[in-house]
């Protein structure tokens, strides 16, 4: 039995009184492609943000390769391999590709205190590098961002977190707002992830994008997991009728 | 040639550069040639440090998503903080960086207010403008001070040499805006400032500390302040406290004319420069124009509207326009 990439452990958070999740167990081995369900308000995104670094559970640990982690920031998340990708999309529209794939990691040529000139010639060869690696071409490294259609720009996104060696990818209702061909690219995207040795995490509401793309299915319900079956076993039937 | 029009519209300073340049043609017509003449452009070029480096402060504050309007009274209370230090005894150098202490902790208490509170800068620093300027008045018990006819001027205002075209103001501006210019575009710092004003949510989400930055900011926009203001007062000679009176207004129209957005994340060192020589070569070519100054106002504001649309509209045309087929 290999080491579970993510295990975490009894995770409890409460929002103001609001129980958004109870005691939270989930165990994510390498290379799978997992799909979390659920409704509004089902806990999804609470145990995402956690698993990001942008809230801090109330109880419960959270265990990356067998070790224990505090994930007080979305920098720690990122530096222990957990990279999320937001429906807002977290790319700057107003910044070049190049700029948008280094945002908070550029590259150095001189620092001091963490400060210092950026290494531009190897930002633009390396995100050429990157988009490539996913199938994804673009024009150039220094078109911006907001020209980008939205599945081009989770292409970007993804790119960005491959590049930066992240184990596993979060990927929060990436597919909200595309259109139906891009959306087609973004599932493309995240069956690709395991060819590149990663693990995903797949949210979303629309049933079809996830059993298209994952091997494993995770609903939440009224903050627990209320089932976990690989999708080969399952059907979209049995998934719905249980939400 | 598509290429390059592309490059030409996704850059509106260079708008506002061949309007400088049309601008410059019709009142040298206008004023008989006095507009271009040396002593004309030398007076014009001892006045364009101080409100550049505001327009410099406003629109890196701008780009990273924020906004101040209390520089026009920072810009007078520096000079009179120092002022009231040197009347105590405190040497030259001392009361200068105390000076712009004070400044860059108007600044800090600026973006601390703004961020903590999450109220909008546009509120924070028009409390600030009140604030400050009625510290100017009240610390100057109503008389300007005078000032020791000792001081350095020879490192800030004086003619670079005898005849000279340019004041040592001049080789501070062009200093500190290549510095500037230098960090926005070189630095990761200037990447954070950006992405923080371009899409502050993406920013954090990749771990940037955005609030930090934005504080950075917001003191840097008022040291600059009160560094201009300190020009004007040692090239006066006199710290009056109703200097940058509207100031804060005609730097946001600088750095809007130069093509920053007010929306944050767009902007350059280079475009507020260019904002500013436009206005001051509106203001210097009517009075040569023998046109009455009462228009400057009008002029300024009608190009402050035609500047954002046209940068819109530039914009929306770029990105029509697509150099090479997508694969």
């Amino acid at each position: 039995m290999t080491t579970p990439v993510i295990e975490c452990r009894n995770l409890q958070k409460w929002y103001s009184g609001v129980h958004a999740l109870k005691s939270v167990n989930l165990t994510i081995h390498p290379g799978e492609t997992v799909g979390l369900v659920g409704d509004n308000g089902a806990g999804k995104s609470t145990l995402i943000k956690i698993l990001s670094g942008v809230h801090h559970q109330d109880s419960g640990e959270v265990l990356i390769e067998g070790r224990k982690v505090e994930l007080r920031s979305p920098k720690d998340a990122m530096r222990h391999g957990l990279e999320t990708i937001y429906q807002y999309n977290s790319m700057v529209p107003t910044m070049s590709i190049a700029r948008n794939l280094f945002i908070g990691r550029e590259p150095m040529k001189w620092s001091l205190f963490g400060i210092g000139i950026m290494d531009q010639k190897r930002m633009r060869a390396e995100s050429v590098q990157a988009i490539a690696d996913v199938d994804l071409h673009l024009r150039s490294p220094d078109a911006l961002v907001g020209e980008l259609s939205g599945g081009q720009r989770q292409g970007v996104a993804i790119a960005r977190a491959m590049h930066f060696k992240s184990k596993v990818l979060i990927l929060d209702e990436p597919t909200n707002h595309l259109s139906v061909k891009e959306t087609d690219k973004v599932i493309g995207f995240v069956r690709g992830l395991k060819a590149q040795g990663l693990t995903g995490i797949f949210i979303s509401h629309n049933m079809q994008h996830v059993f298209q793309s994952c091997d494993r299915i995770v609903a939440m319900a009224r903050g627990e997991i209320v089932f976990d079956k690989p999708t080969s076993e399952t059907s979209i039937d049995e998934v719905h009728a249980l939400l | 040639m598509k290429r390059f029009l592309k490059i030409y519209l996704d850059k509106p300073e260079l708008a506002g550069l061949a309007l400088l340049i049309v601008l410059l043609a019709v009142f040298q017509v206008k004023s008989n040639g006095i507009l271009l003449s040396f002593e004309n452009v030398r007076g014009v070029m001892g006045l364009l440090p101080e409100m550049a480096l505001v327009a410099i402060g406003v629109t890196i504050l701008m780009i990273c998503g924020e906004f101040d309007l209390s520089v026009g009274s920072v810009f007078a209370l520096m000079p009179m903080s120092m002022a009231v230090m040197l009347n105590g005894g405190v040497p030259f150098t001392g009361a200068v960086l105390l000076g712009l202490l004070v400044c860059a902790v108007i600044g800090f208490i600026n973006g601390y207010v703004t961020l903590q509170f999450a109220i909008p800068s546009f509120i924070t620093t028009l409390g600030m403008l009140f604030i400050a300027r009625s510290l100017t008045i009240v610390i100057s018990g109503g008389f300007p001070p005078l000032l020791p006819s000792d001081l350095p001027t020879w490192l800030f205002t004086d003619y670079i040499w005898q005849g000279a075209l340019f004041r040592m103001s001049f080789v501070w501006f062009v200093g500190i805006a290549a510095l500037v210019g230098a960090m926005l575009s070189l630095t990761n710092f200037g990447n954070w400032i950006r992405a923080a004003g371009g899409f502050n949510e993406a920013a954090a989400s990749m771990g940037i500390p955005v609030k930090r930055v934005k504080i950075a900011c917001f003191m840097l926009c008022s040291v600059l302040a009160g560094f201009a203001g300190l020009l004007q007062v040692l090239r006066l000679g006199s710290p009056l406290p109703s200097i940058g009176e509207g100031l804060e207004l005609q730097a946001v129209a600088a750095a809007v004319i130069g093509g920053t957005a007010l929306a944050g994340g767009i902007g350059t060192v280079f475009g507020a420069i260019i904002g500013t020589l436009l206005i001051r070569t509106i203001d210097n070519g009517l009075v040569l124009s023998r046109v009455d100054a009462n228009w400057f106002k009008f002029a300024i504001g009608v190009l402050t509207m035609f500047a954002v649309i046209a940068n819109a509209w530039m914009g929306k045309l770029s990105r029509k326009i697509k150099v090479e087929a997508h694969k």
